[in-house]
């Protein structure tokens, strides 16, 4: 188990056989678009071209004008894709960051400190991994309205619970490990001892949990999206791409079809790559 | 054993208490409850009988104590959307198609990922094996709502061989199951597959050989009998993604069922409605779970120790 | 007990496992030959790595699919050929006619099943009948074996026995069908010696009473002085030197067999340290030339190192066999 060896500190030497293909992928879809978008699109992605309404991809009828086709009112796929890229990027990184911020904090404490504070931290965590996130989005777009910010509290939600329980539990196994208690004789200060002693220490563990974790936030916010409970229009938000191509799939497939490509190649590179830190740092963590 | 049961029906219980506050805030942050729970067109008599049965005049503890008791009683208050309805019955009519879908969705789910796991395991390093892994890597990332849409892309609109949405027969039923499990498919390959080659190295399996044991026989009762924790282990994330998963694919194929209700509740900001479906999908969801801790104890070899 | 006058049981000429790894290929069980007759038990000895368990795994015929194979040989169980027959045939010999008892009682048991269904499994392949029969006969078996109130032990579940206990229902599935060949793959290594003196007693009892052949495995010469007849002492993949106990122990002729007849912890009460042999096994991989045991070998000269020693027979002696350029010379 995960529990029984002590975790080592983060190395960059570890980082041999990097995985090209799924990093290419990336770039490509998802990191190069979301920095570039406004220079390399083609078009305006929201400004609508009624003469060019439902233009087919190039090879399937249509023209290098518009590689991946148009939708019902003339904007440019392509286009939309590569913009909206920077907003499923922005969702899930801060949805993620807000998540390692909180789990980390609380996963940190509650093993330092253990008593009751942990006791209480642990049975938030159960009760966080117990309720889908699904249930929560709804409640929170049905309360507050589908926003930008409602969507990172789902995404930080639906993740915080298991830093929390995998830090607490090498901050466990670290807290009685002999540095600890020698920086204590010395006079370190807790507050140091956590975070210049301990912090580094489970840093592997977070960067791989939060590396596998980018998969979950990006099909999370596409679902939402899709579901119309995301990010909302005209934000071309991944999921509300595919939604708006859902009526017509029996005639211009290509509206839902690309986004939905997007989607999957870069989470289906994501969790290569994740899979692949894992192995090279924290082979322990087999279980996610 | 049974004190285990016992300790996780209480968490349960107690995460259905912290849901139940979630969703008794719901009208709460929305603004004033009246007009999140009231039909625009109340006349002021209606107000003021919603405020007095509710308890609204009251303070925020005691209102919630009266919505908890309510909601025991699965009494919601009426819906916005649908008028006429109690928010509760017409959830609880919805329900049924919605259990019949998700049944599907885990049947399909066990029945093609258990014997692709242990085919995976046992050819370790085959090409069965490789095409294996691929199939659940992709299968890992494909979201689910474009998986459901290019199927009615291929097989409705291509081939012509099953209905593009709605309900009303088995026909209906199969497009949106595929897509709610084809996510669960690759997630429990892998897992039965990694579970199945830890087992399938033991002595134990060695000991079935020696007996002259046939060897499907040692495959799937001696091996897989004890790999098959760590599968039902899933199965508690398992029924929460397919809650997840009903509620997008209901979406897609416009199949009435629950999460349809839910989706469509939101948008039309009927607050009884939504909070009745997220309580009810939490009281399956806890219900599930409760199912598996008791698999759980059954299966698992390592409880017999008494 | 004289090996002559008894029909020999198991005859194995000439056996050769190969294995295939990325590394290149290998020959664990290089061209062994032996025979065991009825009541009769051979001890089969040598460190870890020189092919003990590669060889009991090759006489039921399970070795490792895909892995290793049996290349060369024969192995004839009371006159039928093994290594012909077909897989389904096999079956119904495992268990039946040659059983093994495995060397880690606490996995070597199903966790997730009883006792009884464990061993009525067996017998239920191989000589069934109706159900009431079955459990008496497993009943039967654990009594067997000294297990202490076996209708209660046969619902146990493995897990809520003790190591001994464990061991001895291994045991009574192996014995269950009463088959002619017993192989015991270190059976007693992770028992404490108390228990596995019992062990051992209760197995001499059970072939007193059956008349089974056993092949016992293990890295222990103490054990074999105790329990065995004749000895085959295997090294890298070799049997290096073979024959009665007896003479084995009073006149080791492989330098190798003198080294591990020294690490027995000798019972005059001698403190000194358990001793052990100087240096390591030559690795799978390695090419041999020579014999094997030329390296760690004090009487090791130039032709040990480049010939490897054909068999001969030890001081004359028609049961006692050595390959070792010392006795050729003498």
């Amino acid at each position: 188990m995960a529990e029984l060896s002590t975790p080592s500190r983060f190395s960059l030497r570890r980082l041999r056989n990097l995985p090209l293909v799924p990093i290419i992928i990336l770039l490509v879809v998802f990191i190069i678009p979301a920095f570039f978008a406004q220079w390399i699109a083609p078009h305006d992605p929201y400004v609508p071209n009624l003469r060019a309404r439902l233009q087919p991809p190039v090879f399937f009828g249509g023209t290098w004008e518009y590689p991946l086709g148009t939708d019902r009112l003339g904007r440019d796929i392509l286009s939309r894709i590569l913009h909206g890229a920077w907003y499923v990027m922005a969702v899930s990184m801060i949805g993620i960051f807000v998540g390692v911020v909180v789990g980390t904090t609380l996963g940190l404490i509650a093993g330092y400190v253990r008593g009751r504070f942990d006791s209480l931290v642990m049975r938030l965590v159960d009760i966080s991994l117990a309720l889908p996130a699904m249930l929560l989005a709804l409640a929170l777009a049905a309360a507050l309205g589908a926003s930008f910010l409602s969507v990172v509290i789902v995404v930080g939600f639906a993740l915080w619970a298991y830093f929390a329980r995998q830090v607490r539990a090498e901050v466990l196994l670290l807290r009685d490990s002999d540095f600890v208690a020698r920086s204590l004789v010395a006079g370190s200060s807790h507050a140091r001892i956590l975070f210049r002693h301990i912090l580094p220490n489970v840093v592997n563990t977070i960067v791989v949990l939060a590396t596998l974790q980018v998969g979950i936030a990006i099909m999370l916010d596409a679902s939402l999206s899709f579901l119309g409970i995301g990010i909302p229009r005209p934000t071309p938000a991944w999921g509300l791409l595919v939604s708006d191509g859902r009526d017509f799939i029996a005639t211009d497939w290509w509206i839902a079809f690309f986004p939905g490509l997007a989607i999957m190649l870069t989470v289906l590179s994501v969790n290569m790559i994740g899979d692949w830190l894992r192995d090279a740092l924290d082979p322990r963590l087999k279980q996610f | 054993m049974l004190r285990h049961l016992l300790l996780r029906s209480g968490s349960s219980l107690f995460a259905l208490l912290i849901i139940s506050m979630i969703v008794f805030s719901l009208s709460q942050l929305s603004g004033n409850p009246v007009d999140a729970l009231l039909p625009d067109d109340a006349t002021q008599e209606q107000i003021d009988t919603f405020i007095r049965d509710w308890g609204l005049d009251q303070p925020l503890w005691k209102q919630y104590m009266t919505f908890l008791g309510n909601a025991m009683l699965g009494d919601f208050g009426t819906s916005l959307k649908w008028p006429g309805e109690s928010a509760m019955g017409f959830v609880l009519d919805r329900m049924p198609a919605t259990l019949k879908l998700g049944g599907l969705a885990i049947l399909i789910s066990v029945v093609i990922a258990l014997p692709l796991g242990i085919a995976a395991a046992y050819t370790k390093g085959s090409i069965t094996d490789n095409a294996a892994q691929l199939f659940a890597l992709l299968g890992q990332s494909m979201p689910n709502f474009w998986l459901g849409i290019v199927l009615i892309w291929v097989f409705s609109v291509w081939l012509g061989w099953l209905p593009t949405s709605g309900t009303g027969s088995f026909a209906h039923l199969i497009l949106p199951a595929i897509a709610i499990a084809w996510f669960q498919i690759s997630a429990l390959t892998r897992l039965t597959r990694s579970a199945m080659l830890e087992v399938l190295d033991a002595e134990y399996v060695k000991l079935a050989r020696v007996k002259g044991v046939p060897e499907w026989l040692v495959i799937c009762k001696h091996a897989f009998r004890n790999a098959a924790v760590v599968p039902l282990t899933y199965f508690g994330i398992l029924a929460a993604s397919i809650l997840t998963g009903s509620v997008v694919i209901e979406s897609v194929y416009s199949y009435p069922g629950m999460g349809w209700v839910a989706i469509e509740a939101i948008r039309g900001r009927d607050f009884p409605v939504i909070q009745a479906v997220i309580l009810a999908y939490a009281v399956i969801y806890m219900l599930s779970n409760l199912l598996v801790d008791l698999l759980y104890v059954v299966v698992n070899p390592r409880m017999h120790h008494g | 007990m004289n090996s002559q006058t008894k029909k020999p049981l198991l005859e194995v000429q000439d056996l050769k496992v190969e294995i295939k790894t990325k590394v290149g290929s290998f020959v664990p069980v290089n061209g062994h030959s032996f025979s065991v007759h009825e009541g009769e038990t051979i001890g089969i000895v040598g460190e870890s790595g020189s092919g003990k368990s590669m060889t009991a795994s090759a006489l039921m015929r399970l070795l490792p699919k895909h892995v290793a194979k049996i290349t060369e040989g024969s192995v004839r169980l009371d006159g039928k050929e093994l290594l012909t027959l077909s897989e389904k045939q096999m079956r119904k010999v495992r268990g039946a006619e040659i059983s093994m008892i495995l060397q880690d009682p606490q996995t070597s048991l199903n966790p997730a099943f009883t006792v009884g269904s464990q061993i009525k499994e067996a017998l239920r392949l191989h000589a069934p009948g109706p159900r009431r029969s079955l459990r008496s006969r497993a009943i039967d078996a654990l009594k067997a074996v000294k297990v202490a109130a076996p209708e209660q032990r046969i619902d146990a579940y493995p897990g809520e026995l003790s190591g001994g206990m464990r061991q001895r229902v291994v045991g009574a599935i192996a014995i269950s069908c009463r088959p002619k060949v017993i192989i015991a793959d270190e059976p007693t290594t992770s028992l404490d010696v108390t228990v596995q003196a019992q062990y051992l007693r209760l197995l001499r009892e059970l072939q007193e009473e059956t008349g089974m052949a056993i092949l016992f495995i293990t890295h222990d010469f103490g054990i074999v002085a105790s329990l065995c007849h004749r000895v085959l002492v295997m090294y890298a993949g070799r049997i290096v030197e073979s024959g009665p106990v007896g003479k084995i122990f009073a006149n080791p002729a492989h330098p190798y067999t003198e080294a591990l007849i020294a690490t027995v912890p000798s019972l005059s009460g001698n403190q000194g340290r358990l001793r052990t042999i100087p240096g390591q096994p030559p690795s799978p991989a390695e090419k041999i030339v020579g014999c094997p045991f030329a390296p760690r070998c004090d009487y090791a000269d130039a032709r040990c190192r480049s010939e490897a020693p054909p068999t001969v027979l030890a001081n004359g002696d028609s049961e006692h066999t050595t390959s070792c350029w010392r006795a050729v010379n003498q």
